[in-house]
C-alpha cells in the first residue's frame, strides 16, 4: 500500500471587496481544484470569504531566518523615510 | 564554540519569550520545545478528531431537525479544529499522516473524556455544556501561547467554539425544566460526564510532570488545578439555577475564599482510561482506524488521477 | 386532483428527498476518507436537511393539519415517506455515496433552475436559495466520479460497480403521475421531460470523462413516490424516529 500523502496547500482568503487575500492557514489536497474546494468547505464556513487563492506549500520560499538581522535591521536606522522626522513650524497646516 | 552558540541561541529565544515575542515556523528554537510543541498540538488535534465520535453517535438519532442541523455542524467544527491544529503541527515538521499513524498504534494520546460512550440524548446536553465548557477553559489561555501558529489557530478555534457550550446548555437545561422522564435523563447525563468533565484538566499539578517547563515557554497558561478550580467555580452555580445536582456528595463552597470544594477525584481510573482502559478507548481508536483503511484508496486514486492530468 | 393536495404531494416528494439523503450523508460524519472530505460532506448533509427543513414547513402549511416540519420528518409511517429509492440506498463505500449523490445533483439542478420560476412563489423561492447549494454539489461530486473513475484501477472498478447497482433507480426520478400533471398545467413545475433532457446530458458528460459506461441492464426499480421503499428505509427511520418514538409528545 502506497504511504504517499496528498500535497500541503496554503490557504489565502479575501474576506471582503477592497482587502487584501490573508494567509488563513494550509490543508491537504491531490489537485488544485480540490485545494479550492477544500479551502472553501473548511475555511469559509462563516462566510469567512468571497475569494480564494491556494499555493502548493512547496512552492513558497522564505528568507533564513538566520539572516533576518542583516535583511530588516538595516532599515531601522533610516528614520529619514518616515515623515515623523521632519520638522513643520506651527501653524502650517495640509502637510 | 559549538555549545557557545547553542547557550547563545537558547539565551536570545528565552528572552523573546519573556518578552511576548512569538515564535514563528522558521526561528530557532530548542529541540525540546519542537517536541514539547508538537506532542501537545497533535494531542490536541486527536483529541478533535477522536471527539467526533461520541457525539457524531446522536447525528442520525438528533430529536428534531434544528438539533440535527446544530449537532452536525457542531462535529464538523471538530473536525475542522482537528485540521488546523494538524496544520500547526505541520508547521513544526510533524508531518501528518505520521502524526495521525501515532494515534492509531496508540503511541499519541488524546482527551479520556472521549473514551466514555454517550447513552442517551441528554449527552449531547452534558458535553456540550461540561465538555466543552473544560474545553474552553483550556484553550482560551493558549491564546497567547508563544508559538504563532498554534495561538493564530486557537484564536480561530476558541472564536467557532463559542457556540458548542450553548448549544449544549439549551439541550440540557431545556431537559432538566422538561417532563420527568427528561429531567431524569439529564441528571443522569450529569452523574456520568461529572467527574470525567473534572479529570479532562489533567493530573494534579504535584503530579504534572511537563507543567513548569511548559510554563516557562508560555505553551501553558495556567496550571491544571487553577483552570479546574475556575471550571468548578463557574458550573457548580449553572447546574443549580437549572434544578440539577452536581454528584459529588463533598462539594461545597468554602465561603472565606469563594472557592468550590471538590471531593477526591477517582485518579486511578484517570490513568486507567489514559492507558487505554476506559470504557470505549478501543472502538474510538479502531473507528478512526477504519476510516483511514476504507479511504486509502480513494486518496490514493486522487492522486493518481491529478497525476494524470499534470502529465496531460 | 384538486391543486392544493397536488402541491402538498409534490413539496412532500422534494422534501423527502432531501431528508432522506441528507439523514444518509450525515452519516458520513467522523467517517470520511480524508479530514477535508469529511468536513465537505457534513456541508452537503447541512445544505440537504436545511432544505427538508424549509420544504417540509412548507408542506405541513400545505396540508393545512397542524403538523410541522418535524412532524412530518419524524411522526409519519414508512408508507408515508415520498422520495426516490435511489436516495434512501445506503451509502456504501465512498464511491457509492459521491455515485448516488451525483444521480441525484444531476436532477437537482435542472429542476431548482426551472423552480425558482414558479408561479408557486413560497417554492420559487426555496428552490433559488437550493439552487446555489446544489450547483456546488453538482460541481464537487461530478469532480470526484471523474476522479474516481479515471483514478485506479482499484477506483475505476469499484465506482463502476456502484453506478451499476444504482443505475436501476434512475428511471423513477422521472416518474410522472396525477399530481404532476395538475402542477405542470398550472405552471407551478417544469415538465419532466425538460429535465430528463438536461440529467441525461450531464449524465453523459461526466461519465464519459470518468471513462465509465451506463449499464446496459435495462431492469427498473421504482415505487418510492407512492410509498414502496425498498429494505433499506425501514432501518433509516427506525434510527431517525428513535426519539420522538420512544419519548411522544415531548419537546427536545
Amino acid at each position: 500500500m502506497s504511504k504517499k500523502e496528498w500535497p500541503l496547500w496554503e490557504v489565502f482568503i479575501r474576506s471582503k471587496q477592497g482587502l487584501n487575500h490573508k494567509h488563513v492557514g494550509s490543508l491537504r489536497a491531490a489537485d488544485s481544484t480540490m485545494a479550492i474546494e477544500n479551502a472553501r468547505d473548511v475555511y469559509t464556513r462563516r462566510s469567512e470569504g468571497i475569494s480564494i487563492w491556494v499555493i502548493e506549500s512547496n512552492n513558497v520560499f522564505a528568507n533564513d531566518s538566520s539572516e533576518s538581522d542583516a535583511l530588516f535591521e538595516p532599515a531601522d536606522s533610516k528614520i529619514y523615510r518616515h515623515p515623523t522626522f521632519y520638522d513643520v513650524p506651527d501653524g502650517i497646516s495640509h502637510m | 564554540m559549538e555549545d557557545k552558540n547553542i547557550l547563545e541561541l537558547e539565551r536570545r529565544f528565552q528572552e523573546k519569550i519573556d518578552n511576548d515575542i512569538k515564535i514563528e515556523p522558521n526561528d530557532w528554537m530548542p529541540d525540546d520545545y519542537r517536541q514539547t510543541l508538537i506532542r501537545q498540538i497533535s494531542q490536541h488535534a486527536h483529541s478533535e478528531i477522536v471527539g467526533m465520535l461520541p457525539e457524531g453517535n446522536w447525528i442520525t438519532r438528533a430529536p428534531n431537525l434544528r438539533r440535527k442541523a446544530v449537532l452536525l455542524a457542531k462535529v464538523q467544527d471538530e473536525a475542522g479544529h482537528g485540521l488546523y491544529l494538524y496544520s500547526a503541527a505541520e508547521t513544526l515538521g510533524a508531518d501528518r499522516e505520521e502524526t495521525i499513524d501515532d494515534l492509531h498504534s496508540g503511541k499519541a494520546k488524546y482527551s479520556s473524556i472521549f473514551n466514555y460512550p454517550t447513552l442517551s440524548w441528554a449527552d449531547m446536553g452534558a458535553i456540550g455544556w461540561l465538555v466543552d465548557g473544560a474545553a474552553i477553559m483550556n484553550q482560551v489561555p493558549l491564546c497567547r501561547c508563544s508559538y504563532g501558529p498554534y495561538a493564530r489557530a486557537m484564536v480561530r478555534v476558541c472564536k467557532e467554539e463559542s457556540f458548542h457550550q450553548r448549544q449544549g446548555f439549551e439541550i440540557i437545561a431545556h431537559l432538566a425544566q422538561g417532563t420527568p422522564a427528561q429531567k431524569e435523563m439529564a441528571q443522569d447525563a450529569l452523574n456520568r460526564f461529572w467527574w470525567p468533565a473534572l479529570m479532562m484538566f489533567g493530573p494534579n499539578d504535584a503530579e504534572s510532570k511537563h507543567t513548569v517547563q511548559s510554563m516557562n515557554w508560555k505553551i501553558k497558561r495556567s496550571t491544571n488545578d487553577e483552570l479546574r478550580q475556575l471550571f468548578v467555580d463557574v458550573t457548580v452555580p449553572q447546574a443549580e439555577m437549572i434544578g440539577l445536582t452536581i454528584p459529588d456528595k463533598d462539594l461545597k463552597l468554602n465561603k472565606e475564599t469563594g472557592h468550590y470544594e471538590t471531593g477526591e477525584i477517582n485518579w486511578a481510573e484517570f490513568w486507567e482510561v489514559v492507558k487505554g482502559n476506559g470504557p470505549c478507548n478501543k472502538e474510538r481508536v479502531d473507528a478512526r482506524r477504519k476510516a483511514k483503511e476504507d479511504g486509502m484508496w480513494v486518496r490514493e486514486a486522487a492522486l493518481a488521477f491529478a497525476e494524470k492530468r499534470k502529465n496531460k | 386532483m384538486e391543486k392544493q393536495k397536488a402541491l402538498y404531494e409534490y413539496v412532500l416528494r422534494l422534501a423527502d428527498d432531501s431528508l432522506i439523503l441528507g439523514h444518509r450523508v450525515s452519516e458520513w460524519c467522523g467517517h470520511g476518507p480524508i479530514l477535508e472530505e469529511d468536513i465537505a460532506l457534513t456541508n452537503l448533509a447541512l445544505d440537504l436537511i436545511g432544505q427538508a427543513t424549509s420544504l417540509l414547513n412548507y408542506a405541513g402549511e400545505l396540508e393545512g393539519k397542524g403538523r410541522d416540519g418535524d412532524a412530518l420528518a419524524f411522526l409519519r409511517y414508512e408508507r408515508e415517506y415520498k422520495n426516490l429509492l435511489l436516495v434512501e440506498q445506503t451509502n456504501g463505500d465512498f464511491g457509492k455515496t459521491i455515485m448516488r449523490q451525483f444521480l441525484f445533483d444531476a436532477f437537482r439542478k435542472p429542476l431548482f433552475e426551472k423552480l425558482q420560476h414558479s408561479s408557486d412563489q413560497h417554492l420559487a423561492a426555496i428552490a433559488e436559495k437550493s439552487l446555489k447549494e446544489t450547483k456546488y454539489h453538482l460541481k464537487h461530486t461530478s469532480e470526484w466520479v471523474i476522479r474516481l473513475g479515471d483514478g485506479t484501477e482499484e477506483s475505476h472498478n469499484r465506482i463502476q460497480e456502484s453506478l451499476d447497482a444504482l443505475w436501476k433507480y434512475t428511471n423513477e426520478i422521472f416518474y410522472k403521475d396525477d399530481v404532476d400533471s395538475v402542477l405542470i398545467a398550472e405552471n407551478i413545475i417544469p415538465s419532466s421531460e425538460e429535465i430528463k433532457a438536461e440529467w441525461t446530458k450531464t449524465i453523459n458528460d461526466v461519465l464519459e470523462q470518468a471513462t465509465l459506461t451506463i449499464p446496459s441492464n435495462n431492469w427498473i426499480q421504482e415505487g418510492g413516490r407512492k410509498g414502496f421503499h425498498t429494505e433499506a428505509l425501514g432501518y433509516l427511520l427506525a434510527e431517525m424516529q428513535y426519539m420522538q418514538r420512544a419519548y411522544p409528545n415531548m419537546t427536545w
